[in-house]
């Protein structure tokens, strides 16, 4: 569980779990531009563009996941990444997803 | 005599071998079962994390997107029929089969045309040795079925739904699947795909009411790109529970066929038992009528 001032992240993809856990920001490209997400944001619901996104967990190394596609929410410090492949440390091709 | 002997001892080596198949595809169809529950568990976090994201704009912006209204009059239906593509299940496919045909039954009497979607070569020769026709099959992989077959699936049925129906277009989209019980449970079903009753029965756990979410870009366009995500999202759920089905009933179906081939192999031992015990008998009946005649003269 995340304390207070902390992200309480979870990245699923389509037929597997990818990554969950504390985080102090997560980044990510929507259609309308990039995104940071810090605690305490507004519930927001968008769309996510095919690209990286990345998330400083609270402890250990920033992680870079590579999607093709999908959404995240965020509501109460909680944020949902939902991707349609989605792939730790880099991008996703179609051929190694 | 002898011949009948060795007719039998060729019963029991065919048999045995027989069996010692069967026993490999239970053993196969055992381990994939696990694999395939773990599949359909491991597709339940992007499931349910999608039917909340759905929920939550659906139940807030009054849109009237076309995925989720009712059309007035129903003309035609859409049914995707899911079954195996190999046989040795028991009667898996047949039952999935059996279940569509009610359904289509249903949608007739209703005065709707049916047009058929097919997963699984059972499905397609079923409707091939009838000579109906179906709008596409899919087959190669529905005992482990990946996600992109999933997706080109609802691409398919969806662009079929936004179609018009003069254009052959669909108004409502059924699917059959088997859904997977418990181990020795799997019942066919019949879910409703389109047009969408957004159920949130999975996410019921949660008490708290959705929140008031910002949306980027447009309600509209979320929704836009929500909805054939949550289609192929259902669709892969019941590829995968049709999968762990299939796999159930194959092990189901090959451990009734080994265990009928054990009775077999010990009915034709018996058998062929006696037919030399009555070999021996009968030698030995004429070695003595033989040395008696002798003994006669």
């Amino acid at each position: 569980m995340a304390t207070h001032g902390e992200l309480e992240v979870e990245i699923v993809a389509a037929d597997h779990f990818v990554w969950s856990g504390a985080a102090r920001t997560v980044n990510a490209r929507t259609a309308n531009g990039q995104i940071g997400i810090l605690p305490g944001h507004a519930p927001i619901l968008a769309i996510l563009e095919a690209g990286e996104l990345s998330v400083e967990p609270v402890n250990g190394e920033r992680l870079v996941v590579g999607v093709d596609g999908g959404f995240f929410s965020v509501d109460s410090n909680r944020v949902v990444i939902v991707a349609d492949n989605a792939r730790v440390g880099g991008s996703v091709t179609p051929e190694s997803a | 005599m002898g011949a009948q002997i060795r007719v039998y001892r060729q019963k029991i080596a065919s048999t045995t071998s027989t069996r010692k198949i069967f026993k490999a595809m239970e053993l196969i169809a055992t381990s994939r079962i696990g694999k395939a529950r773990t599949r359909v568990a491991a597709a339940l976090p992007y499931a349910n994390a999608i039917t909340r994201a759905v929920s939550a704009v659906s139940s807030q912006s009054e849109i009237d997107h076309p995925l989720t209204t009712e059309r007035g009059e129903v003309r035609r239906a859409a049914v995707l029929v899911l079954t195996s593509d190999r046989g040795l299940a028991g009667s898996y496919s047949a039952s999935a089969l059996k279940q569509a045909e009610g359904l289509f039954e249903t949608l007739r009497s209703e005065g709707k045309d049916v047009k058929a979607y097919l997963i699984g070569r059972k499905a397609q020769s079923y409707f091939d040795f009838r000579g109906r026709g179906y709008e596409q099959v899919w087959t190669g992989n529905t005992d482990a079925p990946e996600f992109e077959t999933a997706r080109e699936v609802g691409a398919a049925l969806l662009s079929c739904f936004l179609e018009d129906y003069e254009d052959g277009g669909v108004e409502e989209i059924h699917v059959v699947y088997t859904k997977f019980r418990s181990m020795v449970v799997q019942e066919p079903s019949v879910m409703r795909l389109l047009p969408l009753e957004v159920v949130d029965e999975q996410v019921t756990h949660e008490g708290d009411l959705l929140p008031l979410y910002e949306y980027e870009p447009e309600p509209e366009q979320v929704l836009d790109a929500l909805l054939p995500r949550y289609i192929e999202s259902r669709i892969f759920a019941a590829m995968l529970q049709a999968a762990a089905s299939e796999l159930a009933a194959r092990q189901r179906a090959m451990k009734s066929a080994g265990d009928n081939a054990t009775e077999l192999i010990k009915k034709y031992t018996r058998l062929r038992n006696t037919a030399r015990q009555a070999e021996i008998t009968q030698e030995l009946s004429e070695i003595v009528a033989g040395a008696d005649a002798l003994n006669a003269s």
